[in-house]
This record gives C-alpha cells, structure tokens and sequence, in this order.
C-alpha cells in the first residue's frame, strides 16, 4: 500500500445528513475515500448503508451536505454533468441487476454499446475479455436465469468493469452466497482494485470481507445516528472506544476494548 | 399419567408447586389460573417448584410456570426456580433474556375520521402529481424519440409487437365473434316485431366499428398487455434492473416505456379493425344461420351502413386507448416498489386504472361526437 502522505482524497464527504422525507437516517457524516482505498460502508441492518451508497452514486439526492468527487460538488452539478460523471462509475447490485432480457454478452456490451463509438467486433472482444476475467468465459449467450446465484454476481461485477470505472461500489456482494463463492466475490474486488486501480467502495456486514478486503472503512451507528467509527477496520477494532463498533466487529462477543484483541480474527 | 399439579406448605411458610405426570401441549393440563388460585388469598412469601415427579414436559409446563413467575412479580412473591427440571429453567430464562418491547403493547391510536380523510386527500394530491410527473417524462421522451435522441433497443419494439400483435389475436377473435353474435341476437329480436331484421346488419356493423371494437381490444389489451408491462417493469425495478439503466446515464423511460407504448400504440388500430371484422362475421353468423337474411344481402347491407367516419372514430378511439393502457401499464410498474408484494399490486392497479380510464374515455368521445354531429 501506497504511504499515507502520498494518497489523495478520492471521495469527500462533509456535513451530510440524509433521509426519508421527515425522518432522519443519518446526520452529520463527515469521511474521505482515497483515491484507490477498498473503503467499506459497515453498520447493523437498517442503518442506512445502502442510502449513503446510493447517495454515493448518484440515484438519491442527500437532505443537506456535500459529497464531493475531487475538486467537484457532486450534487450540485445539474443532471446531464452528473449523469456524464456516472458513467465512470461501475456498480454491482445487491442481486446483481442483470437485465433479465439480454444475455450475459448484451448485458456487458451495453454499457459499451451506449458510451463509446467502438464498433461491433471490438465490442465483441472486450465483452469475452471481462466475461473471461470473472471466470464466465463461454456463458456469453447465456441468460441470467440459466446461471447461478453467484454467477450472476460475477456477470454483474463484468458488466461494472465493461467501462473500466474509477469508482466501484459493491452493494452486498457476498450476501446469500455459499463461503466458497463469497470468498471468490472478495478475490476478484481485491483483484481489480489493484489491478484497474479503481477506488472501491462496498456496502457489507460480512466480517470476514471487511477485514481481509478493506483498508479504510465507516460505522454507521444506528443509536447515535451518525458516524461511529472511521479508519482501517483492523486498526479500528483494537483502538476504538465505541462499544457499538467493537460488537459489531466481534459479532457482539466482545462488548469494550479489553476483550477486543481476544477476538481479531 | 395424567399431568397434575399439588401444592403444599413448607415449615417455613413457603408454598410448593410440585408437578407430576406428563404435560404435553394438547393434553389437558392444568390452567394457570388454578393455580394463581392456590397463590390468591395465603399469605405466601416464597414460592418453590418440585418437578421430581414429571413423567415428561414441553413448552405448556414453561408457560404455565411463566404465567406464575408473572402473577408472584405482581403480588410481591419471591420465587425459586431451583426445583424445576434444568431445560425449564433455561427456557424460562431465555425467553426473558430480552425485555419485553414495552410500547408494543399499547393498541395504535385510530386516527380520527377527519385524519383518515386528510390522508386520504394528500395520497390522492400525490397520485395527481406522480400520473403527471410521468406524463411529463413521457412527454420528454417523446420528443427525444421525434428528434432521434431516444436510446432504446429496435429488438424490443419488434418483441412487443409480436407480443401485444398476432400473439392476440386468438383472444381478441374469441371476444369480438362473442360480441358481434351478442349484438346480433339482441338486435335481431327487438328488430323482428317490426319485420326489419335486416337491419341488424346496421347495428352489429355500426356498433362494432364505432363501439365495441376499439372498447373490447382496449379492455383485452388491458387485462393481457398493460398487466404484462406492469409486472414485467415491476419485477426489474425489486431486482434494481432500472436503477442499474439509471446509473448507466440511460433514461428508464426512453428505454423501457417508449418501445412497449409505440408497440401498443402501432398495433392496437390494427386490432381494432381486426375486431370489426370478426365481429360483424359473428353477426351475420347469426343473421344468416338463425334469422333467413342471406349472406350476399347481410354483406350488402352491412357494406351501405358503415362509412369511413364511423371506422375512423373506432380506430382513433384504439389509438386513445392504446395509450392509456400502455400509459397505465408502464407507470405502475415504474412506480412499483420494492417488494414481491409490490408487483402484484402494480399489476393489479395497472388493469383496473386502464379499464376506468377506457371507459371513461369512451364516455367522453360519445358526447364529443354527438357535439360535433358525427
């Protein structure tokens, strides 16, 4: 990993507050996301995760605050710049959003398809290149019905690459998959983050990915509605002083920081 | 044996609960309230279990012995738990680990008449600005379409076709022969007391070209096409298929609604007169087999009733309907939520709008048309 001096801030967040209408989610989140961090979004169900991501991404405009993607107030640009700045976003969903209509070709060529003037064949050629990547090579005319659950992820984690993005989010990537697939999930977000150097961000509760994937992180925490915890998760479970963060990742075994080395996993 | 429960006294003024038998959910065992009743009235301070003699327990004796632990809290009792058998005790204990939720109790207040009617109103006011909210995009799109900025796939326009098009056409033949035999045997009865049921050529002819076809086409593309669309849409939106078009810089709109409106559109004229013609042959059907008018003569006089305008007024009707169906169809699904539940409910919603606005639709074109004297 690169020193700490020579990163630079990717993603700043300052003085958000999102949620529902009337009702409050979170206040005050202020975190930065450097350029090429694995930065997880944690916090127990229902804490808003996936808001701020979608917050994050473009698709849910916060009450008040900034999100800012370098120098750029992002929801402050009008809609066709921010739509222009989406597009070097790649983002796998939680049940991987494959349209069910296309096949996985259709699905990784879209993107392609839509934002470069690359013709068929070449098309063609990266779409088996990104397919082959996440180890789906030769179930290009396949639909997402006729694979499984976490082939389906795979396909939707090429079609977030097909761009080559700068940003990455994951919503969930390993939920409801077996530990074998889960953990084949994890390689490849570490695999391309280092590789492409995209800055990855990921929504999860699972602790065994946020401890060998993540290097910065932030807790939401629902009792104070606001930002529990922010840094390496590692880091954060030897250091912090927040009951809350320390249970949630110990699974709730231990509850202050004299239990907490006991446990690192 | 039978489950039972005795009580006896300590020396040292404790009252003892001693269980025997068998308790078994389903088999009779004593009521909690027998034995609150052993408790009520004896100056009991301390209350002691004896299970030595259980043939055999479940869940009822915990409940029972819970229901007492709750009734002894309330009269100031102590209780020991030390005689029960160990998984009794332990289920005891973890089913109060967590406190109850104390609110939970509480009923919810009904809100007033007045509130309810309030609400009412608000979710009215927002399902007025969410139709036009959508007709506005849709308007939007359109244009985009017309100035050739609209992104969408040729292949899903032609599979929509094909789908709300020929793949019709048996329902809708069934239908309009069904109406045009209808329409003839109503008409040809009244008719026939004045010796004039030739004339039922006229009504089933006229009838089907202003009426019948474009309403029959509109409330079968209804309950097939626009219940499609919506479950269809609905499902991509609970799978985030249209959040994943968004974050695409794609319009959802563009992509997913303008090629299921143009199919329906393009295609509900063709139905339309499709209709008419099956169902004026279901009337000569009936002309001809049961009432002696020859088919040259059913056809002839069929043919001097029907002009350009009352087809005309049909198909633009279709037209008009096509819309609302694809209209309603499309935006219950794009604002379906996120729920199995959801969708069913999108797709409910979408048939049962669509038929409403159709046949309010077609209320409105027949004073039209009476006004303007065609």
């Amino acid at each position: 990993m690169r020193p700490a001096d020579l990163k630079q801030p990717h993603i700043t967040v300052s003085n958000l507050t999102m949620g529902y209408g009337d009702f409050i989610l979170m206040r005050d989140l202020d975190f930065t996301v450097f350029r090429g961090d694995v930065f997880a979004i944690m916090g127990g169900s229902g804490c808003g995760k996936s808001t701020l991501m979608r917050i994050l991404m473009g698709l849910k405009a916060p009450h008040t605050g900034q999100v800012q993607y370098g120098d750029i107030d992002f929801w402050m640009l009008g809609e066709a710049e921010r739509e222009r700045m989406m597009r070097h976003f790649g983002i796998l969903y939680q049940s991987g959003a494959l349209w069910s209509s296309m096949t996985l070709a259709e699905n990784v060529g879209l993107p392609l398809d839509l934002h470069t003037d690359l013709d068929r064949d070449e098309i063609v050629q990266i779409v088996r290149f990104k397919l082959s990547l996440v180890g789906l090579g030769g179930f290009e005319d396949f639909y997402p019905s006729e694979i499984s659950g976490g082939m389906r992820k795979r396909a939707g984690l090429a079609r977030a690459i097909a761009l080559d993005p700068e940003v990455l989010f994951f919503d969930e990537p390993s939920a409801g998959l077996d530990p074998v697939s889960a953990k084949k999930i994890d390689d490849l977000i570490i695999e391309i983050n280092q590789s492409l150097g995209a800055t990855v961000i990921i929504v999860t509760h699972e602790l065994p990915s946020i401890f060998t994937i993540a290097n910065n992180a932030v807790f939401l925490d629902t009792t104070t509605r606001t930002i529990g915890g922010n840094g390496d998760p590692k880091q954060m479970l030897e250091t912090s002083d927040n009951p809350d963060v320390i249970r949630f990742l110990t699974r709730g075994e231990a509850t202050g920081n004299s239990n907490a080395k006991d446990v690192t996993p | 044996m039978k489950a039972n429960v005795e009580s006896r006294r300590l020396p040292d003024g404790a009252l003892v609960l001693a269980f025997s038998g068998r308790w078994h959910t389903g088999q009779p065992t004593p009521s909690s309230s027998d034995v609150q009743a052993m408790l009520t009235g004896s100056d009991v301070q301390r209350l002691q279990f004896d299970g030595r003699r259980l043939d055999g327990w479940d869940s009822s004796l915990v409940v029972l012995v819970s229901a007492v632990v709750d009734h002894c809290a309330s009269l100031g009792v102590d209780v020991d738990l030390d005689g029960l058998p160990d998984g009794a005790r332990r289920l005891l204990s973890l089913s109060r680990a967590v406190p109850r939720k104390a609110d939970a109790d509480v009923a919810q207040d009904q809100p007033s008449l007045l509130a309810r009617l309030g609400e009412r109103g608000l979710l009215a006011g927002q399902t007025v600005r969410d139709t036009l909210d959508f007709t506005g995009e849709l308007a939007l799109s359109v244009m985009r379409l017309i100035r050739g900025q609209a992104r969408f796939r040729s292949v899903d326009v032609l599979e929509t076709i094909q789908e709300c098009g020929w793949q019709a056409l048996p329902i809708v033949s069934l239908i309009s022969a069904l109406v045009g035999l209808i329409l003839a045997f109503m008409g040809v009865v009244q008719l026939r007391q004045f010796g004039a049921q030739i004339y039922v050529a006229d009504l089933v002819g006229i009838g089907m070209a202003r009426e019948m076809g474009a309403v029959m086409t509109g409330v079968i593309m209804a309950g097939r096409t626009g219940a499609a669309f919506a479950a269809n849409l609905g499902t991509m939106q609970v799978n985030e298929e249209i959040d994943a078009l968004q974050t695409l810089g794609v319009s959802p709109v563009d992509y997913l609604v303008l090629p299921r409106m143009t199919a329906l559109v393009l295609m509900m004229p063709l139905l339309c007169v499709y209709s008419v013609f099956v169902g004026i042959l279901g009337g000569m059907v009936v002309g001809v087999g049961a009432f002696d008018i020859s088919a040259i003569q059913y056809l002839t006089q069929t043919r001097g009733s029907l002009t350009v305008t009352h087809i005309g007024i049909g198909v633009f009707k279709s037209v008009i309907f096509g819309l609302i169906v694809a209209m309603c169809g499309c935006m219950q699904g794009m604002r379906c939520g996120r729920s199995a539940a959801a969708v069913g409910n999108a797709t409910t919603s979408a048939v049962v709008i669509a038929i409403v606005y159709i046949v309010v639709a077609d209320g409105l074109f027949a004073v039209l048309t009476n006004v303007l004297g065609i």
